[in-house]
């Protein structure tokens, strides 16, 4: 079972995701979008999306931090035990918390919001409980090893370990195994969150613009001669207009 | 030098009476769909007017378009590269909704579907947004023809400026007001503010024409280019969360045609053609600090098509023959660069638009009329152009970043060609002092009003097609009849039903619509008579009459 869950499903979710941007980026790009709903409202977006999104680079570098770098590493640099613990704690609930606040205030203005409602899809909402459920595990862990103090479980010493081994194909199972159980849902919901990814909108997420920083200003590019005959294959985005109810009268 | 070439347009403001119907078929061309429904690549505004979406033209609020550092150096007025991408999450100066307007629709089945009773069933408008009865407050020309000016004149961010700078008011009575209408569509710029603020950079230049589009495939939906278009001419499809923009109608401008807006326009005030610009130029000018001196600028960026430096220059660019013969005989570079009527709408926002208008003459010469005088005497209006200020200093705001001289000087020879040709017309001496007086020649006067008031369609539309290597896949002619075994509407490609490339609709009737815009007569009988209409036809066989007699057009 062990070896199920952290030898083998890992590299089956690394392979959906992979395989499933690709798919995606293939043929969907036109659907490749943030689906921003600003132009419906904007007073709590303007609020709710900069704290989740702030929020969850925060959790995403922490999340670096704390896998990627093997913990002989901080040693070497003199960061002791207590100083990496204290920061990993402080800053990973004022992260986990503000990305929280952030979703809670989106998700209720998605809720009451009439036209935003109304964009919702189901995807969207399946998306949204495996992303809260993450993050609110995630924020579980982090606030279990706060009330632990310096009895908390060292995840730097298991967790890691684990991750680490994965790129070398070589996976410690018996490591992540080690891990108290709130590890483990935390990351099983994670697995499940970025199976999904590939196949929602927060592809947006792996077309985030840095390049703007590099690109000149002015854009100049040739006429795509490939389409020919002055016209374009139609393509999604082409329904015609009407309301819900029309639709549905005219069934 | 690099020389490159950019598709234009010039509006003769004059001509324009506001009859939407550019905005109509622009509307049903390209944005009758899900997602669009506020969305008018094509708007006409009256002015003064709050314009759409509600006044985009006061920077201070939307911050569209460039301005100059401290230092001088050009950067956008929402600030730069590294500000903007922090402010992505969540775009600080977004128009939403409520600054277009919430489209409706009528619940018109119940007109029909009502049960029988006392009460006359109504159709009651619908949000297009959330499906539930809604009540119209606004629509995209909702102040037409100054309606609610008394009250809402003031809103107008040009009204606003003339007003802080002169001490008289803009009168919105009755008698004492003045209106014109203002056709918009993308500016096609040479500077775009909206591709600078693009992150993906899926906004893109074409480098064939100067027409500027939105990549579908690339674009992210960040919204960047709505808050950095100055002209708020960039829209978000809500329902495939991408932006979309005016095309320039580059599939027609391709095979040869004029867009659908300059097409349909009943008053065929519009003008195409090509510019010759040096692209290399165009930073430095866009930079000149004195916005008073953009116009200038943008002026000295575009290239005389005649001289043969720059053809030269055009040619090792790679640019074709028969696009320098069309750019020497373009209408629009006679308009802007040769008679100097047409000038840019806002140039100090740094974008270098190419779009130009010839602004109108009428609001002065209907004043003048209103008071009793002949208004078409020279002298009265040369005086009623330098007297009538707030006119005159509202176009100033709209086309030369406040700068009155240069707008006397256009209404002077639109003046005096009004009254110039009114001798010719007469059959009276065409007075040579009058043309002279705004230092033009007879000739070159009489070549100006031919351009503007006869307006032929070949003269108001030189558009060379898409470059000669590919022109024969670009015919639309080309495309449906080369099949052997001749295809109908949606007819048999290479797998079967329906399959291969779209077969555009004007197909039958392509060259006696053709013949009927640019022929004198109207077309004859016998080109339309018996020619069977595709949408029409079953399917069965080949009926006389479904395909035109060989030789018939030629």
């Amino acid at each position: 079972m062990n070896f199920l869950l952290w030898g083998v499903l890992p590299y089956v979710v690394v392979a959906v995701l992979v395989g499933g941007t690709m798919w995606r980026y293939r043929y969907d790009k036109f659907g490749w979008t943030t689906r921003s709903s600003q132009l419906y409202e904007s007073r709590l977006l303007r609020i709710g999306s900069p704290l989740f999104h702030f929020g969850i680079l925060m959790v995403l570098f922490g999340h670096i931090g704390g896998l990627v770098i093997p913990k002989s590493w901080t040693e070497a640099l003199g960061i002791s035990e207590g100083l990496y613990h204290f920061n990993a704690l402080f800053f990973g609930t004022l992260a986990g918390i503000a990305t929280l606040g952030g979703l809670a205030l989106l998700i209720y203005r998605r809720r009451t919001t009439g036209p935003v409602f109304m964009a919702t899809t189901t995807n969207d909402k399946a998306m949204y409980a495996v992303l809260v459920s993450a993050i609110v595990l995630g924020l579980w862990t982090t606030l279990v090893a706060v009330g632990a103090g310096h009895e908390a479980h060292d995840y730097r010493e298991t967790v890691s370990p684990w991750f680490r081994s994965l790129v070398t194909l070589q996976p410690d199972v018996d490591a992540m195994a080690a891990a108290p159980i709130q590890f483990h849902i935390h990351v099983l919901v994670a697995f499940l969150l970025f199976s999904m990814w590939p196949f929602t909108r927060l592809v947006h997420a792996f077309t985030a613009p840095l390049h703007y920083l590099f690109r000149p200003y002015i854009v100049y590019r040739s006429r795509d001669a490939a389409l020919g005959a002055g016209a374009r294959a139609p393509k999604r985005g082409w329904e015609p207009i009407g309301t819900r109810d029309n639709a549905r009268r005219r069934k | 030098m690099r020389v490159m070439a950019q598709m234009g347009m010039v509006m003769n403001l004059d001509k324009c009476i506001g009859c939407q119907t550019c905005s109509v078929t622009c509307k049903q061309a390209w944005t009758n769909r899900a997602g669009t429904e506020y969305v008018w690549f094509n708007n006409v505004e009256t002015r003064p007017g709050q314009g759409y979406p509600r006044r985009y033209e006061d920077q201070e609020q939307w911050k569209g378009g460039w301005e100059l550092t401290q230092r001088g150096r050009l950067q956008l007025k929402a600030g730069g590269r590294l500000k903007k991408l922090f402010g992505i999450f969540a775009s600080p100066v977004q128009p939403e909704l409520s600054d277009y307007y919430e489209p409706w629709t009528y619940d018109y089945s119940t007109l029909i579907e009502a049960p029988l009773g006392d009460d006359f069933p109504v159709a009651r408008p619908k949000s297009l947004i959330t499906g539930e009865d809604t009540k119209i407050t606004w629509s995209a020309n909702w102040d037409d023809n100054l309606a609610g000016t008394s009250q809402m004149g003031h809103l107008d961010p040009i009204v606003e400026k003339v007003r802080r700078e002169s001490e008289e008011k803009i009168k919105f009575e009755f008698e004492q007001t003045f209106m014109f209408y203002l056709p918009r569509i993308c500016e096609h710029c040479l500077n775009p503010s909206c591709m600078a603020s693009c992150p993906s950079g899926a906004i893109y230049k074409r480098e064939e024409d100067g027409i500027v589009l939105v990549d579908q495939d690339r674009c992210r939906g960040w919204r960047q280019c709505i808050t950095g278009c100055p002209y708020k001419k960039i829209y978000f499809n809500h329902k495939s969360g991408k932006a979309e923009k005016c095309t320039f109608c580059y599939p027609r401008i391709e095979v040869g045609l004029p867009t659908v807006c300059a097409e349909t326009c009943v008053g065929r005030l519009r003008y195409l053609g090509l510019f010759l610009y040096d692209a290399d130029a165009v930073t430095e000018a866009a930079s000149t600090p004195d916005p008073k001196d953009l116009y200038q600028a943008q002026m000295d960026v575009i290239l005389d098509p005649s001289d043969p430096a720059v053809v030269n220059a055009a040619r090792e660019q790679g640019i074709a023959e028969d696009w320098i013969e069309a750019a020497q005989r373009s209408p629009v570079h006679a308009l802007a660069k040769k008679y100097r009527v047409a000038l840019p709408l806002h140039p100090e926002y740094r974008t270098m638009p190419m779009v130009w208008y010839v602004p109108p003459l009428s609001p002065i010469v209907d004043l003048l009329r209103e008071q009793g005088h002949d208004a078409e005497a020279p002298e009265n209006l040369f005086g009623a152009i330098d007297s009538l200020r707030i006119p005159v200093e509202y176009l100033a705001e709209l086309f030369t970043a406040g700068d009155t001289t240069i707008i006397s000087e256009v209404l002077s020879k639109l003046a005096a060609m009004r009254s110039y040709m009114r001798d010719v017309s007469l059959g009276r001496e065409g007075d040579a002092s009058i043309p002279e007086a705004v230092g033009m020649s007879e000739e070159e006067m009489y070549e100006m009003y031919r351009l503007m008031a006869i307006a032929k369609y070949d003269e108001r539309y030189v558009i060379p097609k898409a470059h000669a290597e590919d022109a024969h896949n670009l015919e639309e002619m080309g495309c449906s009849l080369d099949f052997d075994e001749g295809p109908g509407m949606g007819g048999s490609g290479p797998f079967g039903e329906a399959s291969g490339g779209p077969v555009p609709v004007a197909v039958e009737t392509f060259r006696a619509l053709k013949n009927r815009q640019e022929g004198d007569t109207a077309a004859s009988d016998e080109q339309l008579h018996g020619r069977v209409n595709l949408l029409n036809w079953d399917g069965n066989g080949t009926p006389s009459g479904m395909f035109p007699k060989r030789g018939a057009d030629e």
